[in-house]
């Protein structure tokens, strides 16, 4: 397995002197599920960002496709951002915009600034966006508005918009956190079957530790900065949620002995 | 407990109502300002009006003349506007706090906007009125620079205002700064911009009666001349035109704004 993503001793502090990220390692193989868990505040959303540079980081190296991107600025950066597929929890849509042409927003990396201002895309795109928008089940929604869709269903547009630009990674910032438990379901099912299928690398931001558990090959649990579990799901224990959480298990509603069950039945 | 919450709030309340009435109170002694008299004047000034301030078939003769200073300020008022719209957009872009290019850039935007906006427009006439002289181009001038400072300002908040999200999104695809812009800027905010053309519009059609009795053009420079003639009927005449030409440019901005939701 070759490595897609690797952070080396990264850190991150803010201009007020609160300390985002201190010291973080690990490395992600192409084609792996990583769920990133921890309590609000713990730098699970900067974490995410330094990746693709949304937010600088201020020590540390990141290595993504075997390049070192930490001083990538301009061209380059747009470039490697092009290769990174972002989701967000609260969709980050252009509201007023039509489903299709949000998801065609994907593509705007790829283009000039003359042709991307006008959104001007070629055959092909147009193509591409109808049959993702297909594969997510949208295809009745195409044309609709997309201050008219309900929460999943703008999630969905999110993850069309991220496929069109052909990543090799995806960035996902805790895609689930506004939604209702059915459509959470749905949205998880699409990027694990995006990971399965179209072999594209997901790092997912999550709150929900039985949800991470049962779709994640990989735990990486984050507190106060810092990387405090990196393992297999079944290697995490109630120890491990109270050095994450800082709580029992049981005070939080976990039940991890659960999950194997729940795994099981599934099956 | 509860009972002296409630209680210094409505002290406080009192408090601030006494403050109001007493500036009032004062600044009418000081001016020797008789608030009875000056309600006493209503009726008069209402009885000179329906006697005087009509027009009449007479005055109808000069109805194209006011038509065409009519016109022409309909057009400087919408052409101000529009012209200081798009200039306003781009100091809007580089002032508001999701697209600012830097800090620099942005302070200086909102100052230059903050200078064009605070100072009035009948200030800006005058001033205008020494190097420009008589002419409509004073006018609009005058309209322009009021019209910029103010759309900026109201550009900026509809920025601002339309949020980072879709703006971060498109970033994070690789976009560049001009077509985030034009992608994710301009389609969130596009109505509500519309919106605030349409009114500074109409604010400036009004605006433009009082910069036309200033600067000597426009529909206000002929107001100012019946009305220094004393020809009442006439002058009510011009009234009337702009109060109807007001009214359809409402109706239509408001049919506009229907249509563009």
């Amino acid at each position: 397995m070759t490595t897609l993503l690797e952070m080396k001793h990264v850190s991150k502090k803010y201009g007020n002197g609160t300390v985002a990220l201190s010291d973080v390692n690990f490395s992600v193989n192409e084609g792996e599920f990583v769920s990133v868990i921890g309590p609000s505040g713990a730098g699970k959303s900067t974490l995410l960002r330094c990746i693709n540079k949304m937010i600088q980081a201020t020590d540390g190296e990141v290595i993504f496709d075997s390049v070192n991107i930490s001083g990538f600025k301009g061209r380059s950066l747009r470039k490697l951002r092009t290769k990174i597929g972002m989701i967000f929890q609260n969709y980050n849509l252009v509201e007023r915009l039509s489903v299709i042409e949000n998801v065609l927003h994907g593509r705007l990396g790829y283009k000039s600034m003359l042709s991307g201002s006008l959104g001007l895309f070629t055959n092909d795109e147009k193509q591409q966006a109808y049959h993702l928008l297909e594969m997510l089940g949208l295809k009745e929604q195409i044309y609709q508005r997309c201050d008219q869709l309900s929460g999943g269903q703008k999630q969905r547009v999110g993850i069309a918009r991220a496929l069109i630009q052909n990543p090799k990674l995806m960035l996902c910032d805790e895609p689930i956190a506004s939604l209702d438990p059915s459509s959470a379901k749905t949205i998880m099912d699409h990027l694990k079957n995006i990971s399965d299928s179209l072999k594209i690398t997901v790092l997912i931001n999550l709150h929900q530790v039985d949800i991470a558990m049962n779709y994640a090959d990989r735990i990486i649990g984050v507190s106060k900065g810092q990387i405090v579990f990196n393992g297999a799901p079944s290697q995490l224990t109630s120890g491990d949620i109270k050095t994450i959480y800082g709580s029992d298990a049981s005070n939080l509603m976990i039940n991890i002995e659960n999950h194997d069950r729940v795994k099981v039945a599934e099956k | 407990m509860s009972q002296t919450y409630f209680l210094t709030k409505r002290l406080r309340s009192l408090v601030v109502l006494g403050v109001i009435v007493l500036v009032c109170f004062g600044s009418s002694v000081l001016t020797q300002f008789n608030l009875s008299q000056g309600i006493a004047a209503i009726p008069k000034a209402i009885v000179w009006g329906f006697s005087n301030f009509y027009p009449t078939a007479d005055s109808l003769a000069y109805l194209s003349d006011i038509w065409a200073k009519m016109q022409e300020t309909l057009l400087v008022s919408i052409a101000a506007a529009v012209v200081a719209a798009i200039f306003a957009f781009i100091f809007a872009i580089l002032g508001s706090r999701i697209t600012k290019v830097s800090n620099f850039l942005a302070v200086l935007s909102r100052a230059f906007a903050n200078l064009s906006r605070n100072i009035d427009v009948s200030v800006w006439s005058i001033v205008l009125l020494l190097t420009f002289g008589q002419t409509s181009l004073t006018g609009f001038f005058a309209l322009f620079i009021a019209s910029f400072g103010f759309l900026t300002r109201a550009f900026m908040e509809t920025i601002d205002e339309s949020g980072t999200d879709p703006v971060e999104a498109l970033k994070s695809a690789g976009a560049g700064y001009v077509p985030t812009i034009f992608q994710a800027v301009v389609p969130s905010s596009i109505s509500q911009i519309m919106s605030w053309i349409l009114f500074m519009i109409e604010t400036n059609i009004r605006a433009a009666t009082l910069v036309g009795i200033l600067t000597g053009s426009g529909i206000g420079y002929i107001f100012d001349l019946y009305y220094k003639r004393m020809d009442y009927h006439a002058a009510s005449l011009v009234v009337v035109v702009i109060v109807i030409s007001i009214l359809l440019i409402e109706q239509l901005s408001n049919y506009v704004r229907r249509a563009m939701l």
